[in-house]
């Protein structure tokens, strides 16, 4: 028995043993894969678009507005296949992106209490507030590999399809390829830190539920209620609470000078939606009856 | 870091107790109202093998969640291992392995995986002897061969080893075991059944709810019963069977004589049916009761006590059938 005592004392580092369980145990899921996948199908799918419609020498562009609402980063494709990281990033923004993190989010506790596992966990004994800060880290772990895997992708792409080189800022100045390469970078984090918002509400959302399937439905659905709403004009008093109100501004990065203001106001409104949800669901979670 | 580790003061005051699970006026109602659990005042001795009854809907299992920290009582005081529950949580339940309400894995990860699992849970649990100890749980469930087999591919047997296997990661002072040998063969139930005898004689404390009486019969040294919420009676298995006395039994054509006899002999409650004669046994050595029997002349067929079963003690005391829920 006393040697059994002397092994018992955590450690600091042993505590981080559930967090890599947890990255081990979402990315090798079946399900998580396919949502990489589809992520990293999108920019494969607008680089075909694109070299299709302008084989035949006519260009992109024009009267058009690039995708999903974004900036007219379309249009510049076909001179650098860097842009395609932009446009991919703008396109699966405003859904692709946040949807999956809906489903990892939601998921995240409900999917253990609809499984039975979450007890189990609890009584190993894994801690609420270490399981939740868990889940949390793991999900943004995942909306960083999600952007990644889009921004890669498009990059990919766009250097088979289409050649490389020096590219033109929104205002009209030039700078080199390796400077393009980090800003698309930095926009890449910045939108993955776009996401932390979406990501807490779905945490949150999925402490109320024992149902994995509910959660996610729940998340999904706020996320289209909020698109929606953010383009009723009538509605302009209380759009820039809206955790999705400043996402395309990762444009503003691709400026010269970079304007700020926008992508500022974007991390702040990420940073109390992680405060005010990640409350909630804390306060949610370590009071909870678990009785699935 | 607020829990302080597992310290000599700590064990000592737990020891002083002598009682592995205590709980004072346990009670639990439900937001709709409902009383699960009523004034539970519950001991559990340490080194005991604790067998937990009742029918389904008595409480049990909230009972057994309100002991593991899954539920806040709405009043009263659980201590397990000495220590207040669900506040001493973390420094507590690294030494109990738990089986609640069956077994729960993750279907899309193989055996091992879902074990190395549950041990990355448990902060006090070494890394550096994790997969060792999973092997070793593996091999002291009969899981060995099945290890890397995807847990959803499992029969309910399996999981059921699989969720036993995740109790003995580590050693235990404390074992929780909802309904052990659910979905098991008769063999599986054997195994188990020595696997508790096993555990409990390396001092490991058992506490073991079962629907299957005779289970709780064979291996366990207390017992308490629950119905509607309420503890019964709780106590060793010998007393509560005692509660209920066994009755000495006669077999013979000569019923009349027979039952003469045995009043004489300080028989008490002498009813005779058919050609069985029966009494509660005199205190003195039956040999010579079933002497005067033969030398009064009494044709005796059969001769022997029918002792009473914690079947017929729970029946005595819940005054229903076992399965008829609260």
């Amino acid at each position: 028995m006393s040697q059994a005592e002397a092994i018992r004392s955590p450690r600091l580092l042993w505590t981080f043993g559930l967090l890599r369980s947890e990255l081990l145990t979402t990315f090798r899921r079946w399900r998580t894969l396919a949502l990489l996948a589809v992520l990293a199908g999108v920019p494969i799918l607008v680089g075909i678009a694109v070299k299709i419609e302008t084989s035949g020498g006519s260009s992109v562009g024009g009267g058009r507005d690039g995708g999903g609402g974004g900036p007219a980063f379309i249009s510049q494709i076909t001179n650098n296949g860097l842009f395609l990281v932009f446009t991919a990033l703008a396109a699966t923004l405003p859904f692709f992106l946040p949807m999956a993190i809906g489903v990892i989010a939601g998921d995240a506790i409900a999917g253990e209490a609809n499984s039975g596992t979450l007890r189990y966990l609890l009584v190993a004994p894994a801690g609420r507030t270490r399981l939740l800060l868990t889940k949390y880290a793991t999900v943004m772990a995942f909306c960083l590999v999600a952007t990644l895997v889009v921004a890669v992708s498009a990059l990919t792409v766009g250097a088979l399809l289409f050649p490389l080189g020096d590219l033109t800022t929104i205002s009209g100045t030039q700078i080199s390829f390796t400077e393009g390469l980090g800003r698309a970078l930095l926009i890449a984090l910045i939108v993955a830190v776009s996401l932390i918002g979406v990501a807490a509400l779905g945490l949150f959302v999925s402490t109320l539920t024992g149902s994995g399937i509910a959660a996610m439905a729940t998340t999904v659905g706020l996320l289209i209620t909020v698109q929606i709403l953010d383009q009723i004009p009538q509605l302009h008093a209380i759009q820039p609470y809206f955790f999705s109100h400043y996402w395309l501004s990762f444009a503003d990065l691709m400026r010269d000078p970079v304007y700020w203001d926008d992508l500022v106001k974007n991390l702040e409104i990420q940073a109390l939606y992680a405060a005010v949800f990640g409350s909630a669901a804390w306060a949610r979670f370590t009071t909870k009856d678990i009785t699935a | 870091m607020d829990e302080p580790s597992a310290t000599e003061p700590e064990r000592d005051r737990e020891d002083a107790g002598e009682s592995v699970i205590a709980t004072r006026g346990l009670t639990k109602r439900y937001r709709g109202g409902q009383l699960a659990v009523d004034g539970l005042d519950l001991t559990v001795p340490a080194g005991s093998v604790f067998g937990f009854l009742g029918p389904n809907g008595s409480g049990k299992t909230t009972t057994i969640r309100m002991l593991m920290g899954l539920i806040e009582p709405t009043s009263g005081a659980a201590r397990v291992l000495g220590r207040p529950m669900p506040r001493s949580s973390r420094a507590v339940l690294p030494h109990v392995g738990a089986l609640i309400e069956g077994p729960a894995l993750y279907g899309f990860l193989c055996g091992r995986d879902n074990l190395l699992r549950y041990d990355a849970a448990d902060p006090t649990a070494d890394p550096r002897t994790r997969r060792a100890r999973v092997a070793t749980a593996l091999d002291r469930v009969g899981l060995t061969a099945a290890a890397g087999k995807k847990a959803k591919a499992y029969s309910l047997g399996m999981k059921q080893r699989l969720g036993l296997a995740a109790a003995l990661l580590q050693p235990r002072r404390l074992l929780v075991l909802d309904e052990p040998t659910n979905g098991l063969d008769p063999q599986g139930m054997r195994e188990i059944r020595s696997l508790v005898r096993e555990l409990a004689s390396d001092g490991t404390t058992v506490f073991l709810s079962s629907h299957l009486l005779d289970e709780i019969e064979q291996v366990c040294t207390h017992a308490a019963v629950m119905a509607q919420g309420r503890l019964i009676t709780q106590g060793s298995v010998a007393d509560l069977a005692a509660g209920v006395r066994g009755r000495l039994v006669v077999t013979t054509p000569d019923t009349g004589d027979a039952a003469r006899v045995l009043k004489e002999q300080g028989a008490a409650d002498v009813v005779v049916t058919d050609d069985r004669v029966t009494a509660e046994p005199p205190d003195r050595d039956l040999a010579e009761v079933n002497a005067a029997l033969v030398t009064a002349g009494v044709r005796v067929r059969g001769f022997g006590v029918e002792r009473a079963s914690l079947e017929d003690a729970f029946v005595a005391l819940t005054g229903e059938g076992f399965d008829v829920a609260g």
